[in-house]
């Protein structure tokens, strides 16, 4: 009689299944990875998404264009300006409604700004994930100028609405250009020493070169876009592709690296904080006197009705390519609002990527893709 | 010390000679460690504070002197739970055994050249062996859980611990090598004749640090706990006092190590004007900002790229400076 010994190579015994989040200190909100794991690498990576879900786009349907405008920044609270102008946007279109000249370049500033914000965060909680705690602090220090300089034109530090239907709900101060060149040469200052502190560190560049890498190809079945598409090659932004509001007027260069890994994706957002910058300062020169709103009362009206007649509008916001699906019937509000978010593809890609890395590449390669989870659930 | 002398005569009486300067003298270690540990933790967190441009606790106390004491009061009243399906008598034993070793280790270190304090002919191998059990109690921990988080910290802990030990080790024998001893008290004192040993072995004292860094659990090798990736790592089960044993075991490792690297490389108690016990805890505590600043500057390395650090590149080096210090001892004399 011969024992039969089973083998430990075959897959259900030598694999563990591992649940990571929704409550976990790097998933960036409420995420749930289930991981298949060998050791300590990754076989099969399994994300839950859902946990976060508000019904954005059902509430839409039941609320006028105007009262969605407060919605549109909670989906990504990081980028809410991109996300609120694009709304604005995408009505005025439809509805035809024209827009004032000072409005159009205070809406780049403002977003400009907002992505600057972003992108400083991200930095900050991407070497959190790696776990260098100092950064954070630093990078929310520069944030935290950016933060104060929106905060008095909108009065909001995250959830910005100060969009409306035909330009802005408050004009920018009269002393705000002053304010917003010292806040971008005290950010120029520090590029510097993020490249040195980061970019320069032996730790950090061994934890983020070949890390994560995933193919143009598979950044086209999956839709991804932003930095993340960037750092893959691909020359690919909304602002230059489909110009929008008034971007065609600015110098900007689009930032792209072919590596892909999660440098590459490092290098592009610091590469584009810079272009940011050069985009607020021209916009700053130009800035045109005049009215912000073409008519006060229509940007806050409740019935406003649209024309039938369906809008697709793209913007570039910090993530990668945001859109939104307009359907009109004429009614007072919208038949049907999709959304299009750029965090969606960005994490779907990460299914492909993921396996054969390690638990703790997951986090670096998880963060250095920079979603956001309420953006997702929606 | 009258005081001290009247307290044993009075323990003498009823316990004998013996039993009572055993007694007082493992009393006046733990309380020392444990005001230690008290400090540490508010430093670290004041350090942390400045390198990160805040200006850490505040609150409690003037300038936020007493907030570790606020803090233990904590952690005493919180509940302590226990998982269900836990290997229960592990899981339970495993908080309590965390720092014996490091205590043991603690009562090893010369304090100043006085013939009473630590005179053990194989001092230095019994350190070095007994801050390798610590890893044992973590392991025990991280396994005993039932938490997939724990055990991956644990393990992780393990193969961490042991290959670090190794060039810690290397670094430490080339010092016997120059000193002829392994008795820590004739180390310091070989060291009093000539200069620090830092300045003979520069590379072994890096390789010491770098080796007790990882000992000690600490960024950028904070791979049993990294907080990203595994949560609380092997204390990720443990609340309450159970959770404070690991932490004061850490803290405790971090100054015992750290008062080995000041034996072995800094002379120990030796300096002018002070008395030798100031001397010494002055040059720990210099080893242990270091630590600090070390990790609130560095993010950390992956798993696999660590121990590839340490197989591939410090027990390498390690040897050959080992090598290099026994030509020189040797052959140059």
């Amino acid at each position: 009689m011969t024992a039969q010994t089973p083998t430990l190579t075959a897959e259900p015994l030598d694999t563990y299944t591992l649940n990571m989040g929704p409550q976990h200190p790097s998933t960036h909100g409420v995420l749930r990875l289930v991981l298949t794991l060998r050791g300590e690498k990754l076989v099969h990576v399994d994300p839950v998404i859902g946990y976060g879900h508000r019904g954005h786009e059902k509430m839409a349907e039941n609320r006028t264009y105007a009262q969605f405008l407060p919605n549109t920044s909670r989906q990504d609270y990081l980028s809410g300006v991109i996300y609120n102008n694009a709304w604005c946007e995408a009505v005025e279109k439809l509805a035809g409604i024209p827009v004032p000249e000072r409005a159009l370049v205070a809406r780049v500033i403002l977003a400009e700004f907002n992505r600057l914000a972003s992108h400083l965060m991200w930095i900050g909680a991407y070497l959190l994930d790696l776990g260098g705690w100092t950064p954070q602090l630093y990078t929310w220090d520069d944030r935290e100028a950016i933060l104060f300089l929106l905060e008095s034109v909108t009065g909001s530090r995250l959830t910005y609405c100060t969009g409306r239907f035909g330009g802005l709900s408050r004009d920018l101060d009269a002393d705000f250009p002053a304010r917003a060149r010292v806040v971008l040469k005290k950010l120029k200052d520090r590029w510097q020493e993020y490249e040195d502190l980061v970019e320069g560190n032996v730790i950090f560049v061994q934890r983020t070169r070949g890390v994560g890498i995933f193919t143009k190809e598979q950044c086209q079945s999956y839709g991804v876009t932003g930095s993340s598409l960037r750092a893959a090659g691909v020359a690919y932004d909304v602002r230059k592709v489909e110009p929008y509001g008034a971007y065609p007027r600015f110098q900007f260069d689009i930032p792209t690296r072919p590596e892909s890994d999660a440098f590459a994706r490092y290098w592009v957002r610091v590469q584009e904080m810079k272009q940011s910058v050069r985009i607020i300062e021209q916009a700053l020169e130009q800035l045109p006197d005049g009215p912000i709103l073409t008519e006060r009362g229509l940007g806050s009206k409740k019935r406003l009705k649209l024309p039938v007649g369906t809008q697709y509008y793209a913007v570039e916001a910090a993530r990668g390519a945001y859109g939104i699906l307009l359907v009109s019937e004429g009614g007072t509000e919208p038949y049907r609002a999709k959304f299009r978010v750029p965090s969606y593809a960005n994490l779907a890609v990460m299914q492909d990527v993921m396996p054969g890395y390690m638990v703790a590449d997951l986090v670096g390669i998880l963060g250095s893709i920079d979603v956001i989870i309420p953006e997702i659930d929606r | 010390m009258t005081l001290l002398t009247g307290l044993r005569d009075w323990i003498a009486g009823f316990l004998g000679e013996f039993l009572a300067t055993w007694l007082l003298g493992a009393a006046l270690i733990m309380t020392f460690l444990a005001f230690n540990v008290l400090f540490l933790v508010l430093a670290e967190r004041k350090l942390a504070g400045h390198f990160q441009r805040r200006v850490g606790p505040m609150e409690v106390g003037p300038h936020g002197s007493l907030q570790s004491i606020a803090d233990m009061i904590k952690l005493l009243g919180k509940q302590i739970l226990t998982p269900v399906a836990t290997d229960r008598f592990v899981y339970l034993l495993a908080p309590l055994m965390v720092f014996l070793p490091t205590l043991c280790v603690a009562s090893l270190i010369p304090l100043t050249g006085a013939e009473a304090f630590a005179n053990q002919p194989y001092g230095l191998l019994v350190i070095i062996a007994l801050s390798g059990v610590t890893v044992l109690s973590i392991f025990m921990a991280g396994w005993s859980s039932n938490n997939k988080y724990a055990v991956l910290g644990g393990m992780r802990s393990v193969s961490q611990v042991i290959a670090y030990e190794i060039p810690v080790l290397l670094a430490a024998l080339s010092v016997v090598m120059i000193a002829q001893t392994t008795n820590l008290r004739q180390i310091v004192e070989a060291q009093a004749n000539t200069h620090w040993y830092v300045l003979y072995q520069p590379i072994a004292a890096l390789l010491f640090f770098i080796g007790i860094t990882a000992e000690t659990n600490r960024a950028p090798f904070d791979i049993p706990e990294a907080e990203s990736e595994l949560v609380g790592g092997f204390h990720t089960e443990y609340s309450g006092m159970r959770f404070a044993m690991f932490f004061f075991a850490e803290y405790t490792n971090m100054l015992v190590l750290g008062a080995l690297g000041a034996t072995l490389f800094l002379g120990g108690w030796l300096g002018p004007w002070l008395p030798g016990p100031v001397w010494l805890l002055l040059k720990t505590y210099a080893v242990i900002f270091v630590l600090i600043w070390v990790r609130w500057t560095f993010p950390r390395l992956r798993f696999d790229q660590l121990m590839s650090f340490a197989w591939k590149l410090l027990i390498p080096v390690a040897l050959l400076n080992l090598v290099i210090t026994a030509i020189l001892v040797h052959g140059v004399g």
